[in-house]
């Protein structure tokens, strides 16, 4: 049977179509955006925003520290507890909600895309197995390939096209989207309890991050990636590390990539644009940031802008995460993982009335408002880490709200007067740079316009995100309302929430990436990994790939050899 | 005859992946490589539950699958309290079904971490846990240290592939490299093989840890010259040993969660372990006793939110451990109908629990007749997960492994089983419903 | 009246061996036992294989003696398994947990039969 939708008199924000604020109606067949429709089905948008469906470029969703969260803070899952429903399994969480509660409330926001932005390769399956137990959402995952000591070795021997063919097995095995970096060098010193700057030897591997960055790059280019490397630097969340941030910026910056997209993904911005010696000197250097970003073309980023209350932070960033448990005294969980990365967990309160915690909640706004080109960032909180994802709106409302964040800052620590600049700045943004933070720049910089995400194009999934917000509606309040609860979200050419309420709950998609590699570079590539599996691993190479059976509803996307 | 290779154990926590059998006639014949004692027994097959049978005036009949998963669904529809408790020899896949009809029926779900490491996760939640993969310790551990656990008997290759005894990059000698210290109330064969046996009087496992950890602060002054039947000397020793390893490791096992002090013990350790972290690089995991029981904390804590205990009687999921965990609820006498799978609580529970087991109905899934199969009502032969029916499990430290199938057979996997349960169960709601 | 000891349970190689066998033998031989020091088995006039009697506050046990070095004077170690758990504390003491180590008993020779494990199981359903 052909199921038809039409979505009438909506106003549409299209921002890869060039469609902003037009009176248009949508018709979806079969799941897909077509160009009419005869018998369908009639939503009357009735004058409210309409955009294609949410996706999200980085978020910690599923997978084993994702777990290892929920699990240390049972606290944390009495806050979003909500009984089972006739369509809905039970719910529990906040910061760390569990797998169906986060399908939901990401499809109540609009949402139908999201990006698992670290998966520890030796851990894969698990992370697959919590995305299956999403409902709604598209999905992907990046695997973690820098800590890796097959990359290090490569890195310095200097034999990119081995790196390449080990990116493209990884990739394959792990049935992953991209290359994801964290703290490059720095979590395998953590192995032994120490840290890397991004010049700094790694302990025992004798290579720098910052060579460990750029290899990645190179190797990663030699296919046609539909993503880029996407970075997590050195020094997140140190005083003074904006510098750390440029420098690895410029790294990249000679590497032609693949297609029209930067070179690097740089990811939670935000911890990443600190000025200052210490934290009684902590300041805001956002404008330098964006400066740079302004400048240049290389480089994409997300925000990972802070949302105010207790979260859970999350990363392979083992140091990062020890750090900030001795900073909290709150408990701490650390999982370090074989030859390939590793991970901490603590608890963390971001204070309006704590100075650093207020400056950096307006540095992750900073950046939004000074990088001229919405196209060159993407709406994050990085979830958990600054604030859970259920705090976009809040950030949306600020953005679009000079007023609003005035208000805030009114009842914030006095530093965000002194130490940042967002107080001074008046820009607001548009429905349509709304629509390109949240849809539009994370599907190109991902390359899943060209797979149907992110737009609303003809041949485009069937995705769409309908609020109930009139397009001139100023008051931050009403807009944070409409984006935390759509009128209908459409999944597929489905509804799958109507006025708030989760109506559907289909599975989604999981999109990987098979990188194809030339066969002799392969079979070079394995005498070295399967040395590492016969010697140091403590699985066994064949016990190593992501079985089919973990991702039951695929999507591939071929990476070819660029010759 | 066929040799499979790359098998995965479903015996402990240690789901060592390197086995190598031969099968012959859709039996295993024989276990050439890689299996522990233990292991290899049970990949070398025991007598079966032979049918699906249901008691009747206190004998078992045999009936049809059919008929028994009907019964198992029409006392899980009715019960007011029921439990669902077991989980962890099964895989990930039954587990997640279990959730599920948990859910439907408003159960309390519990799994066998309730009576091994529930007090080491109540512990992860009061502080956390600083951890690693095994493939960490291999290659970097210098010193390993073994608290109330006897991996000789119970996890018979976890020092040979894991720890001391094995081999890595920073290790290349084995232990030769490395340093054992084993903490115990008996000379165990553990103990035997130990650098540093620390005797410790039975229960006083607290005590060494506060020593322990004071010295590690630095507050050598304010131990007694004798801890827990251990001398200050060998305690100084010890940690010295933990300061000047590279890379340390505490594994712990029941010996200190079964105990009166249960998880203050595992609080005091993992804060050890982080005093020990000011020095060096320190971690801490615990034995997991059965191969899956890291995998149902995992689905159930991503799909409710928390790892055990769970009671979903409200529609959400209530997480109060000591309030409605297995042992809990059966001893207060509150449930009022059981389903076991994958684990064997009249092997395992107190006799006081088993005293109200005999006086409600009783759903037993499971491969092998035991104990539970002497009070159950209702009894389901299952396949073996990892012998005849694949799925994912994971090891003790959270790394998961997809367990193979090496021979056909005719009994269900409990996947299947449970999701026809869960039919059923559901069929007979919606008639209620009309 | 007993001999006072400090009863713990625990995991023994065979015992694993036998954990889908519970009903064999192999098993009964194994996990139907109570380790202690020879110290102790002389002051109770006992030598391996003699039955003897373990009494704690939540049930009695008939099991046989067994000799084993390591054990310390004055405790006792019966492999976990039906027998133990006829006289471990359910009592959870708000954790989940029953007491499978350190549990208070007292254990004194008996001319009585260990149980094999269904009739043991039997027991439960008086």
């Amino acid at each position: 049977m052909v199921e038809e939708l039409l979505i009438r008199n909506g106003v549409v924000y299209d921002p890869i179509n060039g469609v902003n604020g037009e009176k248009k109606d949508i018709c979806i067949r079969d799941g897909k955006v077509v160009e009419e429709v005869r018998n369908p089905k009639v939503i009357d948008a009735e004058g409210r925003v309409v955009m294609p469906g949410g996706v999200d470029i980085h978020a910690h969703i599923a997978g084993g520290k994702v777990n290892a969260g929920r699990l240390f803070r049972p606290e944390d899952g009495r806050k979003g507890r909500e009984a089972k429903t006739k369509v809905c399994r039970a719910q529990s969480g906040y910061s760390v909600p569990n797998t169906f509660a986060t399908g939901y409330r990401y499809a109540k926001m609009g949402y139908t895309f999201v990006m698992e932005a670290a998966m520890p390769p030796l851990a894969a399956r698990h992370t697959h197995e919590e995305i299956v137990d999403i409902p709604i959402l598209d999905n992907a995952a990046l695997p973690l390939i820098d800590n890796n000591w097959m990359t290090m070795e490569y890195v310095k021997s200097g034999d990119t096209d081995l790196l390449a063919a080990y990116i493209a097995w990884m990739v394959k095995a792990t049935k992953g989207y991209g290359v994801k970096v964290v703290n490059p060098g720095g979590t395998e010193a953590w192995a032994w309890a120490k840290n890397c700057d991004l010049n700094d030897a790694v302990p025992y591997f004798d290579v720098t991050p910052a060579e460990i960055v750029k290899g990645l790059a190179e190797a990663t280019e030699k296919f046609e990636m539909p993503h880029s490397i996407h970075v997590h630097g050195n020094m997140l969340g140190h005083p003074g590390n904006y510098e750390v941030t440029t420098s690895t910026y410029d790294l990249v910056k000679g590497i032609k990539p693949y297609r029209d997209r930067p070179t690097m993904h740089a990811t939670h911005t935000q911890f990443h644009s600190y000025g200052g010696t210490t934290w009684a000197d902590f300041e805001s250097k956002a404008g330098a940031i964006a400066d740079y970003v302004n400048k240049n073309e290389h480089v994409s980023i997300d925000l990972g802008s802070v949302i105010l209350g207790d979260t859970t932070t999350m990363t392979a960033d083992g140091p990062m995460e020890y750090s900030l448990y001795q900073i909290t005294g709150r408990k701490w969980t650390n999982h370090d993982v074989e030859l390939e990365t590793g991970s901490g967990i603590t608890p963390f309160l971001y204070s309006g009335k704590v100075s650093v915690h207020t400056i950096q909640w307006a540095i992750g706004q900073e950046l939004a408002l000074l990088i001229k080109d919405p196209w060159k960032l993407a709406l994050t909180t990085d979830h958990p880490n600054a604030g859970p994802f259920i705090g976009y709106p809040i950030i949306i409302s600020m953005l679009m709200s000079k007023r609003r964040r005035d208000e805030s800052a009114e009842d914030m620590h006095s530093a965000i007067y002194k130490r940042a600049e967002l107080p001074s700045i008046d820009r607001e943004y548009d429905l349509n740079e709304i629509a390109i933070i949240t849809r539009g720049m994370a599907a190109k910089t991902l390359g899943l316009h060209e797979h149907g995400k992110g737009h609303l194009g003809v041949g485009a999934d069937g995705d769409v995100a309908i609020y109930d917000l009139s397009p001139e509606e100023r008051e931050a309040g009403k807009i944070q309302k409409a984006f935390l609860n759509t009128k209908y979200t459409i999944k597929g050419g489905e509804v799958v929430v109507k006025d708030g309420e989760v109506v559907a709950a289909p599975a989604g998609k999981t999109y990987f990436v098979t990188p194809e590699c030339d066969e002799k570079l392969t079979e070079e590539m394995m005498t070295h990994l399967k040395d590492k599996f016969e010697h140091y691993y403590s699985v066994t190479f064949n016990n190593y790939p992501v079985q089919d059976a973990y991702v039951p509803n695929p999507y591939e996307i071929k990476a070819p050899w660029r010759s | 005859m066929v040799e499979i290779t790359d098998v995965v154990c479903s015996l402990c926590g240690c789901v060592c992946d390197d086995i190598v059998v031969e099968v012959e006639d859709n039996n295993v014949t024989k276990v050439k490589k890689g299996a522990c004692s233990v292991g290899k027994s049970k990949l070398m097959g025991h007598g079966r539950i032979e049918s699906p049978a249901i008691r009747e005036n206190g004998s078992l009949k045999d009936c049809s699958y059919d008929d028994a998963i009907k019964k198992a669904a029409e006392i899980l529809a009715a019960a007011r309290r029921p439990l669902l408790y077991g989980w962890s020899s099964t895989v990930c896949e039954a587990d997640k079904v279990g959730v599920e009809l948990a859910e439907e029926i408003g159960a309390v779900i519990d799994n066998t971490a309730s009576v091994c490491h529930g007090p080491s996760v109540l512990a992860i939640q009061d502080v956390g846990l600083p951890s690693c993969t095994l493939g960490e310790v291999k290659n970097r551990a210098d010193l390993v240290i073994y608290w109330g656990a006897n991996p000789a008997a119970a996890h018979a290759n976890h020092m040979k592939r894991y720890s001391y005894i094995s081999k890595g990059y920073w290790t290349a000698e084995g232990k030769k490299n490395k340093k054992l210290i084993v903490v115990d109330v008996r000379r165990t064969a553990t103990a035997k093989m130990a650098d540093v046996f620390l005797q410790i009087e039975q229960g006083k496992d607290y005590l060494v840890f506060s020593a322990l950890r004071a010295m590690l602060y630095g507050y050598e002054d304010v131990v007694p010259e004798v801890v827990g039947g251990v001398s200050k000397k060998d305690l100084l020793e010890t940690v010295r040993m933990m300061k000047e390893a590279k890379f340390g490791i505490i594994f712990f096992g029941m010996g200190v969660t079964h105990t009166g002090a249960r998880h203050n013990n595992i609080v005091n350790a993992i804060q050890t372990t982080r005093a020990a972290h000011t020095h060096t690089k320190f971690n801490i995991m615990p034995m997991r006793g059965h191969y899956n029981v890291a995998g149902i904390n995992q689905v159930c804590t991503w799909e409710t939110g928390y790892p055990f205990a769970v009671d979903l009687s409200r529609g959400y999921a209530w997480y109060n451990p000591g309030e409605h965990s297995a042992t809990d609820l059966l001893i207060r006498r509150e449930c009022d109908v059981a389903l076991f799978i994958a684990s064997d609580p009249g092997a395992h529970f107190p006799g006081e629990s088993i005293r109200h087991l005999a006086k409600i109905p009783v759903i037993q899934i499971d491969p092998f007749p035991n104990p539970t199969t002497e009070f159950a009502d209702v009894v389901i032969p299952a396949a073996i997960s990892g012998i005849e029916a694949e799925g994912n499990v994971y090891r003790m430290d959270n790394i998961p492994i997809r367990l193979r199938k090496l021979v056909d057979t005719e009994y269900m996997a409990d996947e299947e089983i449970l999701e026809r349960i869960l039919g059923e169960v559901r069929a007979i709601k919606e008639k209620e419903g009309e | 009246m007993g001999t006072k000891v400090n009863l713990i349970s625990g995991r023994t190689i065979v015992q694993g061996q036998n954990l889908d066998n519970k009903l064999s033998e192999e098993y009964f031989s194994e996990v139907a036992t109570c380790e202690m020091n020879k110290a102790d088995m002389e002051k109770l006039g006992v030598t391996g294989g003699d039955s003897v009697k373990v009494k704690t506050s939540y049930g009695e046990v008939v099991v046989r003696a067994k000799g084993k070095e390591g054990t310390p004077e004055g405790v006792i170690f019966i492999p976990m398994g039906p027998w133990a758990n006829a006289v471990v504390s359910g009592d959870t003491h708000g954790a989940g947990m029953p007491q499978y180590k350190g549990i208070d008993a007292e254990i004194e020779p008996t001319e009585e039969e260990v149980l094999h494990v269904k009739d043991l199981m039997k027991r439960y359903m008086e």
